[in-house]
């Protein structure tokens, strides 16, 4: 395994500045829905607040085990996006997500309570509707640059010319972008659990989680969203200093967009969810790379 | 001061009311009021709350209710009664189904007067709820730690008040109702039981559990 | 070679023993050394061939060619019987299908043998050894008689079940043992008559094993399996004839070189292009592809072990076993493939996969969900054998490796289940984790193995995903990445039933029979060794296995993963599985009830509802049958796999009428 410098920059970067962006995102967040809905909001740091407080709550549990799977989807998501900023293979990256999310869901099962069961289930509904987009997003990469491996892609890969791969994929891009809507749980896809003033639920998959466990899912949520937003940096990577500073814009006005659409949105069904998602997929993901493998050859 | 004060979640119930408090607790997260400037968040779970807002009288359908959210919250937690029927009882506390205030059932640290209360007091009343939570957290974080040892570290929840296998305490009685009222009680597993998920071994059998026996006491 | 046929010999000799033994007390000690002895045999081959080295590479047996004439027509002697034995039985329960079927393809392999010259043909070798059928053997010998041996404790509860049946199990064993007889038969022939033989006797002997209980169901299933297996014989038995006829060769090896040849020449070989389709038609009845996915669910009606045998270790293995073997006749070349055996198979594979996962959602029946996860999986392997790359047969022999192992624990687990707690219903698992905590743990493992990383499936699925986007196979691309997104919907549904910790459940696991725990035991310890050990398992056996079978393709073309990948892979299976261990169950904190909007009873199991009435909680599983109904996806799959064999077999027909034509100016056969 050959590491390259920018990697372990980039692991190091992540590991210790992640909840910290995370964190601090999460605070711009709601200070900016509190002025998109006229009202003045909370301090930035608010998110930290929280975190801490809820570090500081006396621990409680509804059973022996639920504690376990969620220090299990911290680890997971750690060490998820420790392999995405260490260059790592991009579907490995899926994969140990889906794994991560997936410990979750057990959690929220495990301790067999109705609005925590409910909130599983639509946890997992979710799943099913954002993978095939973000498995897409990486064949998609993948067919532009030639490699999985998300070193190569920081440097444009196979692509000539100095050329980004949003250029072959704008399809895709705009798939994925719907989708992070799921995955940042903002309306109108947050089903099985919702985000600060909102309730649905109770609180979904929460509901049963509390004090310091509540704490570590608020901080795995932190780690999850900076790496998902490294997934946008990814589609404008050429090698160059100019693009990665464009790539990081281009992101945090994706992170603004997801806000503003999370305030113009109600809350839909979950059938609107599944198919929506999928409709997307297919018709921006799927129809993007079947134009990509047909005329490969104008590239 | 701890941080307690700096992210207080709040849950909102509302009793036997005429449901003007209600909509004023809501009032105060309308852009007019913004309390989520304070970090407060309505969040409808007792167990990611640590303000417990109640709204309206205690009436027998509802001591239950009210006594288990109650117990729910972990601790620090603070109780504020907003209007006057949560706190004396108001208007209907000569009906026949109604036991009076909130503080006949669990132990009030805010009352919140006015009918209905008005947004800038319950705002007024959370900030005073505030201290008694500040308080609380002191007192908790004075009492010494049984419990600290290396062997809980692995999920880094040390727990005050559960020692080694011993079953979860009850919580403390609070201020009981009149004589003729059935009181839904929950707390400790009956020793049956005890043997029995000790028997079961699987290391995730421990539910909390107690069976009819328990159900219903006449307090 | 004598190992070889002591192998076969030797399940074939306890099939016999357990015959005529028909109580219950000396059955058992044979079927225990018959499994030991079977398992062990197998090993010692595996050992003996080398299949640790390169040494195992395609080595070919000729047989002793005076005792293979005797042999051959001991066959067909035996094939008579057969075909005699099941158009007797569909007259008797009037199946005039299986008898029409039978009628045809018997008499055409005899005209062929005795007066088409298939006896003439001089086949040099009959058998054929390389590390992909000691992969097989290994598969059989093992997964294969630890469930003979669970089927021992199993059977006994079964027939305590069903009080007032005669007692049959003599000839359950009996076909238990025959089966792996035969599958080890299919895997080592090189000879496509030999392998014929042994492939009917498997869908005989799993029409027997599915109508074992003769309930009316059981009956009617077994007929639907047979017919359709046998529609698969009477496509091997015209690619034989086909062959035969043409090139005057009957053999896997020479058949496989002729394609190569012709294809790297750029003149694709029709004849053996339409050779390949039909023996790949044949492997996809019995994989129970779509449209043939109905005979393996049906074949559920039959006991546990049945089913696990069937679905893990044998029956649909051989189906993709063949599939796998064709593989480097097989592969596309962007759009204008249609209509070549490789579109053909990747095509109904890719198809399968999907439509097998939708169906999968809807089904609350344990052994249905993993019926339709087997449906699907093998799918996946038929699919990526018809790419026909180097990284696909990689990632169809994981596979193969990875599902039989797992799919068998799954279904062992469920028959435990099953018997304990009366239900093979998900929904009655619940609280699964209090009543058989280890059971449930077992089973927690093998649902994770099946869909989750870092297990091995998943390993196998990303290996595939790529080398269907390195091949061009874009429409499979889509249909796996739909598919194993629903794929992880149904498994977490379950897996999260099963983790779910219900109040109150009473510990009954004391009831289970200890071979049952050793045999789940040993599928666990086989779990987590072939996840912690894969790497090297690629590295000594598939790759250089894929090095013979594809001549000339460098490492990097085999292995979709880079070996920096699997190593991550099994590092995260130590994290996952060391966690569990230090961390799970063990908290200080107070335990509080659940959140029932403050109307929790208490115990967490009943709350109180309208009318101070007590209400139990009580929460089911979401199966979206408006989403993905089963009847629905069944539908569309008839339709597509059909329109697809129609599209492939109508370039088959048209061929055949230009050989036709070929032989009246008097071609090859004057």
């Amino acid at each position: 395994m050959t590491v390259s410098l920018y990697a372990v920059i980039g692991l190091a970067a992540y590991l210790i500045a992640g909840p910290f962006v995370g964190g601090w995102f999460a605070g711009v967040d709601r200070r900016i829905t509190a002025r998109m809905q006229g009202r003045f909001g909370p301090p930035i740091l608010q998110p930290f607040y929280d975190v801490r407080k809820l570090i500081e709550k006396e621990p409680v549990t509804v059973n022996g085990g639920q504690d376990f799977y969620v220090m299990c989807f911290l680890i997971f998501i750690i060490i998820t996006g420790g392999l995405f900023f260490f260059g790592q293979n991009l579907l490995l990256v899926i994969f140990t997500l889906t794994t991560a999310n997936l410990f979750l869901v057990i959690g929220a099962y495990s301790s067999n309570s109705p609005y925590s069961q409910i909130g599983a289930e639509r946890e997992l509904l979710q799943m099913m509707a954002y993978e095939p987009m973000v498995l897409l997003t990486a064949v998609g990469l993948y067919m532009t640059t030639g490699s999985f491996n998300i070193s190569d892609i920081m440097l444009g890969g196979a692509l000539a010319g100095g050329a980004i791969p949003l250029k072959y994929l704008i399809g895709i891009f705009a798939g994925y972008l719907f989708i992070l809507t799921i995955k940042f749980r903002k309306s109108p896809f947050d089903l099985s659990l919702s985000h600060h003033a909102h309730q649905e639920l109770v609180k979904g998959v929460t509901t049963e989680f509390s004090g310091r466990t509540l704490a570590l899912i608020e901080i795995a949520h932190w780690y999850e969203n900076v790496f998902l937003l490294g997934f946008i940096f990814l589609f404008f990577q050429n090698g160059t200093w100019y693009m990665a500073l464009v790539g990081v814009v281009v992101a945090l006005a994706c992170y603004f967009l997801e806000i503003f659409i999370d305030n113009a949105f109600a809350r839909m069904k979950w059938q609107f969810t599944l198919k929506a998602s999928w409709l997307v997929t297919i018709t921006f993901g799927a129809a993007n790379l079947i134009l990509l493998y047909y005329f490969k050859g104008l590239m | 001061m701890s941080y307690i004060t700096k992210s207080p979640w709040i849950i909102h119930y509302d009793g036997s009311s005429c449901n003007g408090c209600d909509i004023e607790v809501l009032a105060c997260l309308t852009p007019m009021y913004d309390v989520e400037r304070f970090g407060i968040i309505n969040t409808g779970n007792p167990k990611h709350a640590d303000i417990f807002l109640i709204t309206g009288s205690i009436n027998e359908q509802n001591i239950s209710v009210v006594k288990q959210i109650y117990e729910q919250m972990p601790e620090p937690k603070v109780v504020a009664a907003v209007g006057i029927c949560a706190t004396s009882g108001g208007i209907f506390k000569e009906c026949y189904n109604i036991m009076g205030g909130v503080d006949t059932v669990i132990p009030v640290d805010v009352y919140i007067p006015g009918c209905a209360a008005r947004p800038e007091a319950i705002i007024d009343g959370v900030v005073a709820a505030l201290g008694a939570l500040d308080e609380k957290k002191k007192a908790l974080d004075a009492r010494p730690k049984i419990s600290d040892t290396a062997a809980d570290s692995a999920m880094g929840a040390a727990s005050d008040d559960s020692v080694d296998g011993a079953p979860p305490e009850p919580p403390e009685d609070p201020i009981l109702p009149g004589d003729d009222v059935e009181v839904k009680y929950y707390g400790a597993a009956s020793e049956d039981e005890e043997a029995e998920s000790a028997a079961d071994g699987s290391g995730g059998g421990q539910e909390e559990g107690s069976a009819g026996d328990s159900g219903k006491e006449e307090a | 070679m004598e190992t070889i046929i002591v192998l076969i010999l030797i399940p074939l000799v306890i099939a016999l023993a357990l015959l005529f033994i028909r109580h219950d007390a000396a059955r058992r000690p044979v079927v225990f050394i018959g499994a030991i002895a079977t398992a062990a045999l197998s090993v010692v081959l595996a050992v003996q061939q080398g299949i640790w080295s390169d040494a195992a590479a395609n080595m070919l047996w000729s047989g002793e060619t005076e005792s293979a004439e005797i042999t051959g027509y001991a066959m067909m002697g035996i094939e008579a019987a057969l075909a005699i034995v099941i158009f007797v039985l569909g007259i008797k329960y009037k199946k005039a299908l299986a008898c029409i079927l039978v009628a045809v393809q018997c008499p055409i392999l005899i005209w062929f043998e005795l007066f088409g010259g298939g006896h003439e043909i001089e086949v040099k070798n009959n058998i054929c050894i390389d590390q992909f059928s000691l992969i097989m053997v290994l598969i059989i010998g093992v997964i294969g008689t630890l469930i003979c041996v669970y089927a021992v404790a199993y059977m006994k509860d079964f027939q305590h079940h069903h009080e007032g049946q005669p007692d049959r199990r003599w000839w359950f064993f009996f076909l238990l043992f025959l089966f792996l007889s035969a599958m080890f038969g299919i895997v080592l022939s090189n000879n496509l008559i030999y392998m014929y033989f042994f492939w009917e006797i498997t869908t005989l002997c799993s029409f027997f094993l599915i109508g074992y209980t003769k309930t009316d169901e059981a009956v009617r299933n077994s007929f639907r399996a047979l017919i359709m297996n046998l529609l698969g014989g009477l496509a091997f038995v015209l690619a034989i004839v086909l062959i035969g006829k043409s090139y005057g060769t009957l053999e896997i090896d020479q058949l496989i070189q002729i394609g190569v040849t012709s294809k790297s020449a750029g003149q694709p070989d029709l004849i053996i292009n339409s050779v390949v389709m039909l023996l790949c038609f044949a492997g996809i009845t019995k994989a129970a592809q779509m449209p043939f996915n109905s005979w393996l669910l049906g074949a559920m009606v039959a006991p546990t072990p049945t089913s696990a045998l069937l679905h893990s270790s044998t029956m649909v293995k051989a189906g993709v076993f063949l599939i796998v073997k064709m593989s480097p006749l097989l592969g596309v070349q962007g759009i204008l493939s249609i209509g070549e055996p490789g579109f053909m198979v990747m095509m109904v594979g890719g198809i399968t996969f999907l439509l097998a996962s939708f169906s999968a959602v809807t089904q609350s029946n344990a052994k249905r969900v993993l019926a339709y996860s087997t449906i699907a999986n093998l799918g996946l392997i038929v699919a990526c054998a018809g790419i026909g790359t180097p990284e696909g047969v990689w990632a169809a022999i994981m596979l193969i490796i990875f599902h039989a192992v797992t799919k068998s624990l799954l279904f062992l687990s469920v028959g435990t289940a099953e018997h304990n707690i009366g239900s093979r219903d998900i929904e009655d698992m619940d609280g699964l984790f209090g009543r058989l905590p280890r059971l449930a743990v077992f089973m927690i493992i093998g649902i994770a193995g099946m869909f989750l990383a870092p297990f091995g499936m998943l390993i196998s699925k990303w290996a595939a995903l790529q080398s269907f986007v390195d091949a061009g196979g874009i429409w499979v691309v889509l249909m796996i990445v739909f598919g194993s997104a629903v794929t992880l919907f149904y498994w977490g549904k379950w897996l999260g039933k099963l983790t779910a910790i219900v109040a109150a459940r009473k510990n009954i696991q004391d009831k289970v029979h200890g071979e049952e725990w050793f045999v789940l035991a040993g599928h666990i310890v086989l779990v987590i060794l072939i996840s912690l050990s894969f790497p090297l398992f690629s590295g000594n056996v598939i790759v250089p296995f894929i090095k013979n079978f594809f001549t000339g393709v460098s490492e990097e073309s085999i292995l979709a993963l880079s070996g920096d990948n699997m190593i991550i892979m099994v590092v995260l299976v130590c994290v996952i599985l060391v966690l569990p261990l230090l961390f799970y169950g063990r908290t200080r904190k107070r335990i509080v009830p659940l959140y029932m909007g403050g109307a929790n009873e208490g115990d967490n199991l009943t709350f109180l509802g309208a009318m101070e009435k007590d209400v139990p909680v009580s929460l089911r599983n979401w199966y979206m049958e408006g989403v993905f109904g089963e009847k629905l996806m069944n539908r569309i799959g008839l339709i597509s796999t059909c329109i697809i064999f129609a599209i492939s077999f109508s370039f088959v027909a048209n061929l055949a009428y230009q050989v036709y034509r070929y032989v009246q100016e008097g071609g090859v056969f004057s």
